[in-house]
């Protein structure tokens, strides 16, 4: 993992004590509300619905031991004893009080932390794939490069009041684990016809009231230049982005409105001029970075642990996890371990102070102190031994950890809705629960198998909704919450964007409507088929039939 | 408006005048880009120093030819969360080669002079004279820079290879 050198300290040291000297300046009346808005917006602190909220960096989403521990302590010190992961792979803390986020950022800034640019109109916090590092089909590590770009953007000059927020995202590999094509700019590392390693840069993706899937803007860009291709892409949007209208301001409509033959040519041109400039990061910076994501002290092992076939023979609720839960990996005799923060009828991505400090414990004596946040609201530990599995689930189950359901129909994103958020139409976590509840089988959910739903509380798709093979929207018709479906949605290398099925369902309704689809699509399954793949064999009219049937 | 420039409040030598507003026959003025590009001659013919002022919405290339025979660029903040005055601002110096002075003027708050700065902005308008002392603690609130910028402030990129040379 990467580890803060003096200059990382005293730039987040420096960090905390601007914004304390801001928080004192509002506390003392020296600053309205208003005044201080933007500044805390630039620390990540919102004002929800019934207090400030504060969210969290962690870059690229991951985490060590000791970092999980302190965002523990910080849960119950400072908060109400939990915290909650979110989709962009980052903390949030629903009740803080302002007096104390000063204090926050020093425990948070002890352990190479910080909330910058959570918020506000900047390049946010960069999200990758979470089996980085593990995953057997990765070309090149996005750690490294996501580090990279987290630095290159730190309070960048000119790029700190861009028309809107900016969402970078990175996977190292073929499939598509981080929604590249969702991002305002998506990078996947890629091979050129020399065997050179470099990224397809993806630009204009996005959700929000008008998704889009971000088109290639450049099929290969290599390594040493993607910061001046980057800076390039950032300019030409500070300068041609709208300003005049917010909900137009994202680059994917200046992408959709000037067309990604002008935007390219305007890119292209900007990047003329600086490409192999100062901005691109001199080798050995590159190589020092890069030293910190070499792989962890791994054992030789047997390929396959003789111990793990025989405990998944032996004891079929193992077997069952090991079927959702773990992911194959790079490293002969290990696995990556997910660790499911849904369990059926819980908060989805929420995590107790306890949790969060027995995750630790366990990183440090199976993962190699390493965690990972999964834009999907689960964690993971990268680097399990196979010979630890067994046990390591024992240790788990107790905590609420090992719900056997990654990737099915109850391991839902939900935003947190109308229960926090001060833009909800409508709540989604409680929809979220109810559908797990209905679906709480284990047997049930396997049978189903791979089912995305996503869930959000109004149309700024914070739950993704546009991309879950089952999206649910809420929306407010006269003062009662509805639910639109949406189906087909996809955030894979396959991305797709759902399509809206009909009039929407009311609060009470909405579990039987996904039951509705989930058992429709039971029917029509060809042997293998995902629901996903049913939806695009068979299209929407006979998921719409059997939903409408009874009106 | 007061005017700050290298950390001192001084005296504004600058006119800005009015599209309408008759030109004095000496003295320093700046004018608006219409205004500029309406009596380029007349202005110029004045051999007095001159100042163009760029809206928001008037980006570098509009001006940049022009820039060696410009005395002041003053760049309008119409809000704080305009920024396309920092990508003007570093167009004008990096790749127009502009040496005059770079004025930021409008919403100029506290907490964006670093950043103004970092561009190539060298002299801000400020609500009142208040405003120095807090303009000068938040121009010396960070010692550490992640990129390069216009400045001279090294990045600390470079700041590891010359202590990892030194080592």
């Amino acid at each position: 993992m990467y580890r803060y050198d003096e200059f990382d300290h005293t730039f987040v040291a420096q960090r905390v004590a601007q914004f304390r000297g801001q928080v004192t300046r509002r506390l003392d009346g020296e600053l309205t509300e208003d005044q201080f808005r933007p500044l805390r917006l630039m620390n990540g602190l919102y004002l929800q619905l019934h207090a400030y909220m504060l969210r969290v960096a962690i870059p690229y989403g991951t985490l060590s031991s000791r970092q999980m521990r302190r965002l523990g302590r910080i849960a119950r010190v400072y908060d109400k004893g939990y915290g909650h992961f979110t989709t962009r792979q980052n903390i949030q803390y629903n009740w803080p009080a302002l007096k104390d986020t000063p204090d926050i950022l020093m425990e948070l800034a002890e352990v190479e932390m910080h909330a910058l640019q959570t918020s506000g109109n900047c390049i946010r916090n960069v999200t990758a794939d979470q089996y980085a590092g593990a995953a057997a089909d990765e070309i090149e590590d996005p750690r490294i490069w996501s580090e990279i770009i987290r630095q290159w953007s730190s309070l960048h000059p000119e790029f700190s009041f861009l028309p809107r927020k900016f969402k970078v995202a990175v996977t190292g590999a073929p499939s598509d684990r981080a929604a590249i094509a969702v991002h305002d700019i998506g990078l996947r590392a890629v091979r050129n016809g020399d065997g050179e390693i470099g990224f397809e840069v993806m630009v204009g993706g996005g959700q929000g009231r008008t998704p889009m899937i971000g088109k290639t803007i450049r099929p290969f860009v290599a390594k040493h230049h993607l910061l001046s291709y980057l800076e390039a892409i950032l300019r030409v949007y500070n300068e041609y982005g709208r300003r005049d209208n917010m909900f137009k301001a994202r680059i994917k409509i200046l992408v959709h409105e000037i067309g990604i033959e002008e935007f390219r040519a305007r890119v292209e041109a900007e990047w003329e001029t600086m490409r192999g400039g100062p901005v691109e990061l001199p080798a050995d910076e590159l190589e020092r970075i890069q030293a910190y994501f070499a792989p962890p002290a791994f054992a030789a092992l047997p390929a396959v642990s003789a111990a793990f076939v025989g405990s998944r023979a032996a004891d079929a609720e193992f077997a069952q996890w090991a079927r959702t839960n773990l992911v194959p990996h790079r490293q002969p005799g290990y696995a990556i371990v997910n660790l499911s923060l849904k369990p059926v009828g819980g908060v989805p991505g929420d995590a107790s102070a306890e949790q969060m400090e027995a995750i630790a414990d366990l990183a440090d004596a199976y993962s190699f102190g390493e965690i990972r946040v999964t834009h999907e609201q689960n964690l993971t530990f990268p680097h399990v031994r196979q010979d630890d599995l067994y046990e390591l689930w024992r240790l788990l189950r107790p905590l609420g950890l090992a719900t056997a359901n990654i990737g099915t129909v109850t391991d839902i994103i939900a935003c947190p809705g109308l229960d926090y958020c001060s833009l909800a139409n409508a709540r989604a976590i409680p929809v979220a629960q109810r559908i797990s509840e209905r679906f709480a089988d284990v047997g049930r959910m396997h049978d189903v198998g791979e089912l995305k739903i996503k869930i959000s509380g109004c149309i700024n798709a914070c739950g993704h909704h546009h991309v879950g093979h089952i999206g649910i929207l809420g929306v407010d018709k006269k003062g009662e919450e509805f639910y639109q479906l949406t189906l087909g949605g996809d955030a894979t290398e396959t991305a797709a964007l759902g399509d809206l099925v009909g009039p929407a369902f009311s609060y009470d309704g909405v579990v039987d409507a996904v039951e509705t689809l989930v058992e429709t699509y039971v029917g029509l399954r060809h042997d293998g088929e995902r629901f996903l793949d049913t939806y695009r064999r068979v299209g929407l009219e006979p998921f719409k039939e059997k939903l409408y049937a009874a009106r | 408006m007061p005017l700050v420039k290298d950390g001192r409040l001084v005296d504004d030598p600058w006119v800005g005048l009015a599209d309408d507003a008759p030109v004095p026959a000496e003295g320093l003025v700046f004018v608006s880009l219409t205004r500029f590009r309406a009596e380029r001659d007349a202005l110029l013919a004045r051999g007095a120093p001159l100042g163009v002022r760029l809206k928001s919405s008037e980006l570098a290339p509009e001006i940049g030819t022009d820039v060696p025979l410009l005395a002041l660029v003053a760049v309008e903040f119409p809000t704080f969360r305009d920024g396309r005055g920092y990508t003007t601002a570093r167009l004008l110096r990096e790749r127009f080669g502009f040496k005059g002075e770079l004025r930021a003027v409008g919403d100029v708050l506290r907490d964006q002079v670093l950043f103004m700065h970092r561009c190539g902005f060298d002299a801000f308008e400020v609500a009142d004279e208040a405003a120095l002392e807090g303009l000068k603690a938040a121009m010396a609130e960070f010692t550490v820079f992640y990129q390069p910028a216009t400045d001279d402030r090294t990045p600390a990129s470079v700041l590891r290879r010359v202590r990892s040379a030194a080592e």
